[in-house]
């Protein structure tokens, strides 16, 4: 049951599934009383286990479909790699700037790009291995968890105790109420890669940042891609200025936005689908081949018996935690996406190896100071990290914000890559780096290094002084820090200069 | 020029150009021949709000194509314009008190019920109106911003009538009314900051103003009401989601289309006027209009997606009119075209559309920059000299059918009456003296946090 349907043969599924969920994997026997025991697989949980592990912990980790969670199953690295073929067949088109010509017959063949797809995640698999975990000694157990009591669960009937736990079951996808809707039949991010042809017209519902990516990356391939999202604004989390852009650039590439837009009914007619969209109590129809589905996820909360563990939870925020991850039970910790917002693997990652240093090590770190950078996967890539000038406003920060616009750095304009920009928050005066948002080709590569310093207490000043290859694309945080450093250089600074060159 | 931004390596703020900045003996050399084109620019489009009026409600149209409605910003717009045109001896006192009369007695009366067909819901309007029955079309909302524009230009008709004679009174007392009537507090909906708009049986639309807009104005009437004035608390609410940034080597509070920088100042003198932001940044709403006019000017300079025609003497990206044909490939990019859509720069969005107008709109703020873009825009087309700069829109890189350049027809109300008002402050100062001597707009910027300028010169005074 674990098999990808569709066209899976000889693609190297096999060695994925050795990997992530092993057919024959043998229970093992428990062994007393389990130091860490984590219920999730995915990137918080494998990670906690894999560390813990490492540092002599008796570990049991209970997955119950595959190790690496969303994020490896359908998540991040299959859908980057389908996105990579969409900016691959961009650039093809775009082939006379860079003075090529493009083949006169250029069609994107979708079977090999999703068998593609397949392969590198086949090969991503190798980290998240059930061999290399049991390896360094940890007892995977593959089944349902439910917590029986304040310290035991029991998988599949089998009881497994516990002094500290961690829940990391991650998100599933919200349920979908849109009437006619599944009648008609959808795509949803698990099925979305088992179609080895490409619709011509597609509607995308749900504006998440996955939306966005999805219809961009549909766009390309050719397919007549609308999206329709319920939120006034697109992406609405996102500074305006950069959300602006990345929308410019999914209607550049041909894709159809619906602001402020629910999906009302679908029907089936002639092999299409019709769907009613409403904005602002108007209806339009359209008419499309296919429908994915993107209205994001809900942490993953049913089935785990929480009340048995004395465990708070709702269905919208998930498992409650307090700062240093621990539930209402303090043995019981939880990490990645079932208690924290946003949903992303780089937290995940991070979050579970917190855990592992509060419960076992009796460290404070918190979530709320940690440094989490994040990105959009559209082209250009929207890359976060730190605060937005929105929130240190509502501190009563005074902020400053140093942009330098992509088409001002020499290597974007050499690379034809000048949609977008470096912004930097800064406390004014300070130079203490707040946040930055990045908007370029290769934002997500360039917002580790403002990661970096704010991590390392480092100041834009500082940034002024590192050198860097020239030309790259990151050159461009180094003339941010410049532009810092010129408005410091004020009237009294000129006149101590002048005067002192005057005397030397 | 002498002043060339080195935006390259850095830029200090004592580098940044100044209004002194501009060439000697290059100015007194065109000043005959700029003050002639003003004057004619200006006239051209003060025509507008005397040629697209309904002869019987007066409400003006939104834009000079057949069978446009009536925008109600566009009404506000030609209240601020006749004083204008009395004082350019355009127009007789009394035909410009007859034609404001007219259309104040039709807002007075018109129906406020808030019905899908009705004209307008506590004190707010619609949009769009009819141009003879001045009912809702279009399915438009109940807009905040242009009642504000509107009210802006009934407040202005009524401190520039101060005759005492019968017309000029009833003038002053309907004016009076309507800006009494607004019920600016009822549009804070369930927020703190100002709704955009409500649609009847909708509700408020489901987003307010969020970063620096062209809401000042609208801030300063709701606070200066003195029937249902805003909390102090929305103004902040709103500069809350300020973002003050360097761009280009200039600090400034962005936004990128140019008309946000232009519109409340049309009516508002903001020179030296502080708020708790501009103090925190030490700058003013006007040197940020500056400033904000040579970042337009270094985009067009830069010209990174290469349209044609963008120079340091031709740039003005803002709302404004485009074309709408079908994609085209541009230097080997594939390039939609927006059609009406606000431009900006220099985060986009940009299709090669530039709006002379918007460009002149700020001549009050940089004339130095911005009178070599008219003469230039004014010599390119010998025949009609005013015709690419009152357009809404004009983009030299899609052809049009004659082989030229594509100019966008006729005219739209907004941008004419932008026009006329800041080439007038340029030239006298009227229309920013009619705001100084109104008590709800004084009492609205105090309210919201101002200070300086004419603001507390007047409070000395006093005491």
């Amino acid at each position: 049951m674990n098999r990808l349907p569709g066209d899976a043969a000889g693609d190297g599924d096999d060695e994925l599934l050795a990997n992530v969920a092993p057919p024959d994997w043998p229970p093992p026997v428990p062994k007393g009383r389990y130091t860490l025991l984590v219920i999730g697989g995915g990137p918080a949980g494998a990670t906690a286990a894999h560390e813990a592990a490492l540092l002599g912990a008796k570990v049991a980790l209970v997955e119950r479909h595959w190790l690496g969670g969303e994020s490896l199953s359908h998540g991040s690295v299959i859908t980057k790699s389908v996105f990579r073929t969409g900016r691959f067949y961009a650039d093809m088109q775009d082939a006379e700037i860079f003075g090529a010509t493009a083949p006169e017959v250029c069609h994107p063949d979708v079977r090999k790009a999703v068998l593609r797809a397949r392969r590198v995640r086949q090969r991503v698999s190798q980290q998240f291995s059930a061999a290399k975990l049991k390896a360094i000694g940890v007892d995977l157990f593959f089944g349902e968890a439910r917590f029986t009591g304040p310290d035991s669960i029991s998988v599949d009937g089998l009881e497994l105790r516990f002094s500290k736990a961690m829940i990391a079951t991650g998100a599933r996808r919200k349920p979908v109420d849109i009437p006619g809707l599944v009648e008609a039949g959808y795509l949803d991010s698990t099925t979305a890669f088992d179609v080895l042809s490409l619709p011509r017209r597609i509607l995308v519902i749900g504006g998440g940042s996955g939306g966005c990516e999805g219809a961009q990356a549909l766009a390309r391939l050719g397919c007549h891609t609308i999206i329709a999202m319920s939120e006034a604004l697109f992406l609405p989390g996102e500074e305006r200025d950069s959300a602006a852009m990345v929308s410019q650039a999914l209607a550049r590439d041909g894709v159809e936005i619906h602001l402020n837009t629910t999906a009302a009914r679908v029907r089936c007619e002639n092999g299409c689908k019709i769907v009613d969209l409403l904005n602002d109590g108007e209806s339009t129809t359209v008419s499309v081949d296919e429908i994915f589905v993107g209205l994001g996820r809900e942490p993953a909360v049913a089935g785990l018996d929480l009340e048995r563990a004395g465990i708070a939870y709702d269905a919208v925020r998930g498992v409650h935690v307090d700062d240093f991850l621990r539930t209402s039970n303090k043995r019981v910790y939880a990490a990645g996406d079932v208690c924290l917002e946003p949903k992303f693997a780089s937290i995940a990652f991070a979050s579970g190896r917190m855990v592992v240093a509060n419960a076992l090590f009796m460290r404070r770190r918190r979530f709320s100071a940690m440094t989490i950078p994040w990105c959009t996967y559209t082209d250009p890539e929207i890359a976060h990290v730190g605060m937005y000038v929105l929130e240190a406003r509502e501190r009563g920060i005074a902020v400053k914000t140093f942009t330098v616009q992509m088409h001002e750095v020499d290597r974007a304009i050499a690379d034809g890559e000048e949609a977008g920009f470096v912004k930097i928050h800064v406390r004014e005066g300070s130079g203490k780096i707040l946040g930055a948002t990045i908007v370029a080709r290769h934002a997500g590569e360039m917002i580790n290094e403002i990661s970096l310093a704010i991590v390392t207490g480092v100041r834009l000043g500082t940034l002024a002084k590192v050198l860097r290859a020239y030309p790259t694309q990151a050159e461009a945080i180094r003339m941010a820090a410049d532009r810092y450093r010129a408005t410091r250089l004020n009237r009294w600074w000129r006149w101590l200069a002048r005067a002192w060159l005057t005397i030397r | 020029m002498r002043f060339q931004p080195a935006s390259r390596y850095s830029q200090p703020p004592w580098l940044y150009p100044k209004p002194s900045d501009q060439p000697g003996e290059a100015a007194s050399e065109h000043a005959a021949e700029d003050a002639r084109l003003l004057d004619a620019l200006q006239q051209a489009a003060f025509r507008y709000f005397l040629e697209h009026v309904d002869a019987r409600n007066g409400l003006v149209a939104d834009a000079s194509r057949p069978g446009a409605p009536a925008s109600i910003a566009a009404v506000g717009f030609g209240l601020s314009a006749y004083p204008i045109g009395v004082e350019r001896g355009w127009i007789a006192r009394a035909d410009a008190v007859q034609r404001s009369l007219k259309v104040l007695r039709f807002l007075t009366d018109s129906d406020q019920s808030g019905t899908p067909e009705s004209t307008g819901h506590r004190g707010f309007y619609f949009h769009f109106l009819d141009m003879e029955s001045g009912r809702r079309v279009w399915n438009c909302e109940l807009s905040i911003i242009d009642t504000a524009i509107l009210i802006a230009g009934v407040l202005t008709a009524a401190s520039y009538f101060t005759c005492p004679d019968a017309g000029e009174r009833e003038l002053r007392s309907l004016a009076d009314a309507l800006y009494r009537r607004v019920d600016w507090r009822w549009a804070q909906g369930a927020g703190q900051a100002l709704a955009l708009g409500w649609k009847p049986g909708h509700g408020f639309m489901n987003y307010g103003w969020q970063g620096y807009s062209e809401a000042l104005i609208l801030y300063a009437l709701g606070l200066g009401s003195p029937t249902h004035p805003l909390a102090r608390e929305s103004f902040d609410a709103w500069t809350m989601t300020y973002q003050w940034e360097n761009l280009y080597g200039y600090d400034l509070l962005y936004a990128g289309p140019l008309f946000i920088h232009q519109l409340s100042h049309a009516w508002i003198d903001f020179r030296g006027l502080q708020d708790r932001f501009m103090r925190e940044k030490g700058c003013d709403y006007f040197e940020n209009s500056r400033r904000a006019a040579y970042v337009q000017r270094e985009y067009a300079t830069r010209n990174p997606l290469g349209f044609v025609g963008y120079a340091a003497d031709c740039w003005g990206h803002s709302a404004c009119d485009g074309p709408t044909a079908p994609a085209m490939d541009i230097n080997g990019r594939r390039q939609p075209f927006l059609g009406y859509a606000a431009r900006g720069a220099p985060c986009g969005p940009d299709d090669g559309t530039l709006a002379g107008s918007a460009a002149l709109g700020s001549l009050v703020f940089a004339p130095e920059i911005v009178l070599p873009v008219v003469r230039k825009l004014a010599a390119l087309d010998r025949d009609d000299a005013g015709r690419r700069v009152l357009a809404s829109g004009f983009n030299a890189t899609l052809a049009g059918e004659a082989g030229g350049i594509w100019v966008s027809p006729g005219q739209i109300g907004f941008d004419q009456g932008l026009l006329v008002m800041m080439i007038e402050n340029h030239r006298s100062d009227l229309i920013w003296g009619l705001g100084r001597a109104n008590l709800y707009i004084r009492s609205g910027l105090q309210r919201a946090g101002f200070e300086g300028g004419w603001l507390s010169r007047r409070r000395l005074w006093r005491r």
